[in-house]
């Protein structure tokens, strides 16, 4: 009934939600403290997909959304690598396992 | 025919985001990850989102994964090693994320045709032409306005506040980062 | 002028003797000037009192009890406790008691102990001590007279540990309130059954109630009664919590002369007569006081024969003459108990300062030729009635009194108790044991005490010939109350005389309007005629015996002193160590409650459950389930992600269902 007025909505949503998946995916199963960046980042990107798809429905604000996600993944990659240069500098290592010093 | 490229699209995403979180070393995810975002990019304009797939291209993909590149690249980690985790990170991982991807999907049934199905059986929640009315205006308003316009009429004026806060958060991770990233304070 | 609206002074100037007094005692340097016309003063002023009630009440006998209420205490629903005092003939009777005696006692107490270091506090304990008997005798329902009851029990505590440097002393302080607790309660228990059955606890609503309320002879009467009855036990010193009284002569004196012999152990007696109805009503629980009282009067009498310490043997003789008391209030004569109550309030008193004197005396003599001999040791008196002839004669008239000869007061009030045992025995024959228990109990009360006087004062001297030279009457004021005390000993028993004496009765009409509910269920009808005269005549004859047998056979031998005395056997030792009872009650009841306590409820309860348990066992948990906790804090990123995603995972979950 909506293809007319939607017609990927479908399709869309679940690629975002394969997407999503994949980058919970590396989160979980990479040692590298950048890679791991990277994988939020997909998994960022794969929200965004979902905004889009969604916005044919409710109108500009799903497109708002998006613009918003997309400069506040901005300001936390800047900060989130500058964060990784100083433990870098430190620890000589960009390791998962050796960054454990908030033990409890 | 904007199926098929729709489908191409997709395949594309999912085999460059597998090659990014399987890849061997930080350099190759971050190219990975932006061949990912130009497929997305992509797919945004199939989705009538021209403005977000413009803005997707310069931002993200020209902007934040350089910095990622310019990072990797002071770092200067040198060979690429396999840096997994151990088995039991991959049994947690097979796990979580199938899961997950089931949640997910499990909420794909609840697409719009399945929604408006059931508000049809409940017709005082309103019916489905209002669902989608928002959706359409906006078209319309892409279509007066162009496709900037249809965006920036909201930000502007609906979101004007998130927007301003948006700056001052910005202001806020630049300070953060130069301060973050000097030797000495 | 309404005297009995003033009644309340007689508590109030007591009471501010004790402020005052106790503010003297915290001063270093002492005021004894001050303390000695404050602390008599206080109470001549309260008899004054007493006497124009009393004045008041001769004039116009009134037939409801006159309830001065001076504030409402605890109106709780519909518990409407007052402060209220109530003057009726049997509370007029008691205040003169205790203020007269008191009166005496006290101007005693300022020669006694004028050598003392806490003669101020001694003086404060004192008033503070009538306050709370006048309260308890003055109380017009059962809690304000509880208060008086504890407060009487809290001063004697206080004072018969007054030289509680000893251990000695300090113990039978406590061993006093101890054993005075287990009959509070008594009087609790039945007073809340009271309160389940009649909801009320006023004396007169009680006589108003109870013969509609109560089953006359029923269950809840008699558990009332006995409980009841407990609390009087305690109080007054009968089996089975006595033991208290005789090492109670550990305090001063005219502390033995007021509280153990005069007032508080009276107190018993006063609470049986004023809830006479209930007693009334319960026949069995009637019996039970009576027999208990004719067994410890008898019980008492023999143990009193081979004690040497002069305090000790007047200690057992109270004792058996509560006993006494006990059978006339258990045989429904109960008047007739309150009258041996006054009449031995009197020759007690005097018995017991006497006692005072002559211990003041031997105190001197010993510490002039620095000996420590005993000095309350009879064995180490004799002949003194060269040295303190005042003393003598006085209590010789005591001892004729107690032992009931006529016309001394003891003997009419002695007669009247044992005819009225004779006299319910027409009822219940059990009652004619009673009287026969109280027959012997006199002939050996009569033994004792001439045994006291011979030992004492007769014969020949065993101080020792160096003491014997400092021996010498006490001051004015210490026989000056002796002199009074023996007057009343002598014409005391006109108060009730018999008809066969000429009387008619007086006290017991004055009480008639107080004891007329407890008639209405068990009047007495007092034997007359032939039988008057047999009973009389052998009371009389067995008292003469027992006098001249208690001198012959003390006299009849030579009496060693008591360095040189051998040890007792047989039947003497027995009898001079009070039937082991305290031996066998500290085996049997305190040393398993003891155990009980260390060992079951403070390492036990205490440490085990209490500290180990509860205290420290909660905080283990805290800290354990803080352990497993921190055991999520791993600090490595990689498990926080993980958590991370389980939470997303389960939130999902939630919003899909």
């Amino acid at each position: 009934m909506t293809d007319g007025m939607a017609p990927l909505l479908g399709p869309a949503l679940g690629l975002s939600a394969i997407l999503f998946s994949l980058g919970v995916a590396g989160v979980l199963l990479r040692r590298n403290v950048i890679v791991l960046f990277v994988c939020i980042e997909l998994m960022l990107n794969a929200v965004n997909l979902t905004f889009v798809a969604l916005a044919q429905l409710h109108g500009a604000s799903g497109q708002v959304m998006v613009f918003f996600v997309m400069t506040v993944a901005a300001a936390e990659a800047a900060v989130g690598l500058a964060i990784i240069l100083s433990i870098f500098r430190h620890k000589q290592s960009v390791d998962l396992q050796n960054i454990n010093l908030l033990r409890g | 025919m904007t199926e098929a490229v729709f489908w191409v699209l997709a395949i594309v995403a999912v085999a460059t985001a597998s090659m990014c979180i399987l890849s061997r070393s930080a350099m190759s995810a971050v190219l990975w990850l932006t061949a990912t975002m130009l497929s997305l990019a992509a797919i945004y304009v199939l989705l009538n989102a021209e403005f977000i797939a413009a803005i997707q291209v310069l931002v993200y993909a020209g902007a934040v994964m350089v910095l990622f590149l310019f990072v990797v690249m002071l770092l200067n980690l040198g060979h690429a090693t396999t840096d997994m985790r151990g088995p039991a990170a991959v049994a947690a991982t097979v796990v979580i994320a199938g899961l997950l991807a089931i949640q997910l999907f499990a909420l794909w049934t609840y697409s719009p045709e399945r929604l408006a199905a059931e508000m049809t059986q409940a017709p005082q929640t309103g019916d489905p032409a209002t669902l989608f009315a928002a959706g359409q205006a906006a078209r319309r308003a892409a279509v007066e306005h162009g496709v900037v316009g249809a965006v920036a009429a909201p930000l502007f004026q609906v979101y004007l506040v998130p927007f301003e806060l948006t700056s001052i958060l910005l202001l806020v991770a630049i300070i953060g980062a130069v301060v973050l990233a000097k030797r000495k304070i | 002028m309404n005297a009995s609206q003033w009644v309340w002074l007689t508590v109030a100037l007591p009471l501010a003797g004790f402020l005052v007094n106790g503010a003297l005692a915290l001063r270093r340097t002492p005021a004894r000037a001050a303390v000695s016309i404050v602390g008599p003063g206080v109470l001549i002023a309260a008899f004054g009192v007493a006497l124009a009630v009393f004045f008041e009440l001769l004039g116009q006998p009134p037939h409801e009890p006159h309830i001065v209420t001076l504030w409402s205490w605890m109106p709780a629903g519909a518990l409407e406790l007052n402060l209220a005092f109530q003057v009726d003939q049997l509370s007029a009777v008691m205040l003169l008691v205790v203020t007269g005696v008191g009166s005496l006692i006290h101007l005693f107490s300022v020669g006694y102990m004028r050598e003392d270091p806490g003669y101020a506090r001694y003086f404060a304990y004192l008033n503070l001590f009538v306050a709370f008997m006048l309260v308890l005798v003055l109380g017009s329902s059962l809690p304000v007279l509880f208060i008086g009851w504890e407060g009487v029990g809290l001063c004697s505590y206080l004072l018969i540990g007054f030289w509680f440097t000893e251990k000695t002393n300090a113990d039978a302080g406590l061993k006093a309130f101890i054993m005075n607790r287990i009959g509070d309660f008594g009087v609790l228990v039945a007073m809340f059954m009271l309160w389940r059955a009649l909801g009320t606890l006023d004396f007169a609503q009680i006589a108003a109630r109870a013969p509609d309320g109560l089953d006359a002879g029923g269950t809840i009467v008699t558990l009332i009664t006995l409980f009841l009855f407990l609390g009087c036990t305690g109080k007054s010193a009968q089996i089975p919590l006595y033991t208290w009284l005789p090492d109670a002569m550990a305090g001063p004196t005219p502390v033995s002369a007021l509280i153990h012999a005069a007032t508080m152990v009276t107190a018993g007696v006063y609470l049986v007569a004023r809830t006479n109805v209930l007693f009334a009503m319960a026949p069995l629980s009637s019996a039970v006081v009576a027999g208990v009282g004719a067994v410890t009067a008898l019980f008492a009498a023999t143990i009193a024969l081979k004690q040497y310490d002069i305090k000790k043997v007047l200690a057992y003789s109270t004792v058996s003459q509560l006993g006494y008391m006990f059978v006339a209030v258990g045989s429904a004569a109960f008047a007739g108990g309150i009258f041996h109550l006054v009449t031995h309030a009197f020759f007690k008193a005097l018995l017991f300062l006497g006692a005072g004197s002559v211990i003041h005396a031997m105190h001197h003599a010993y510490h002039a030729t620095h000996s420590h001999e005993d000095a309350q040791d009879m064995r180490n008196m004799g002949g003194l009635r060269r040295h303190l002839p005042v003393t003598f004669w006085l209590m010789t008239i005591a001892t004729l009194a107690i032992a009931g000869i006529p016309p001394f007061s003891g003997f009419f009030s002695k007669d009247e108790i044992l005819a009225s045992a004779f006299a319910r025995g027409a009822e219940m024959p059990i009652y004619y044991l009673y009287y026969a228990f109280g027959v012997v109990a006199a002939f050996l009360t009569a033994f004792y005490m001439a045994r006291l006087i011979a030992m004492t004062f007769l014969g020949e001297n065993r101080t020792g010939t160096e003491a014997e030279r400092h021996l010498h009457e006490a001051p004015w004021i210490m026989t000056g109350p002796l002199l009074v005390l023996g007057v009343l000993s002598a014409v005391g028993g006109v108060i009730n005389l018999p008809t066969f004496a000429g009387g008619h009765h007086a006290l017991e009409t004055w009480l008639e309007p107080v004891t007329a509910a407890g008639a209405a269920f068990a009047s007495l009808e007092l034997p007359h005629g032939t039988t008057e005269l047999l009973l009389v005549g052998g009371a009389i004859m067995v008292g003469a015996v027992g006098l001249l047998l208690g001198f012959r056979l003390t006299l009849g031998r030579r009496i060693p002193s008591a360095r040189e005395a051998p040890a007792d056997t047989g039947l003497a030792r027995v009898l001079n160590r009070k039937y082991y009872v305290d031996e066998i009650y500290d085996a049997a009841i305190v040393r398993p409650l003891v155990w009980l306590s260390r060992m079951v409820l403070w390492k036990g309860v205490d440490q085990g459950v209490v500290d180990g348990a509860a205290v420290n066992g909660t905080a283990r948990l805290s800290r354990g389930l803080g352990w497993v906790g921190s055991r999520l804090q791993t600090g490595q990123v990689g498990v926080y992600v993980v958590l991370f995603l389980v939470g997303a995972l389960w939130i999902l979950r939630a919003v899909i269902r």
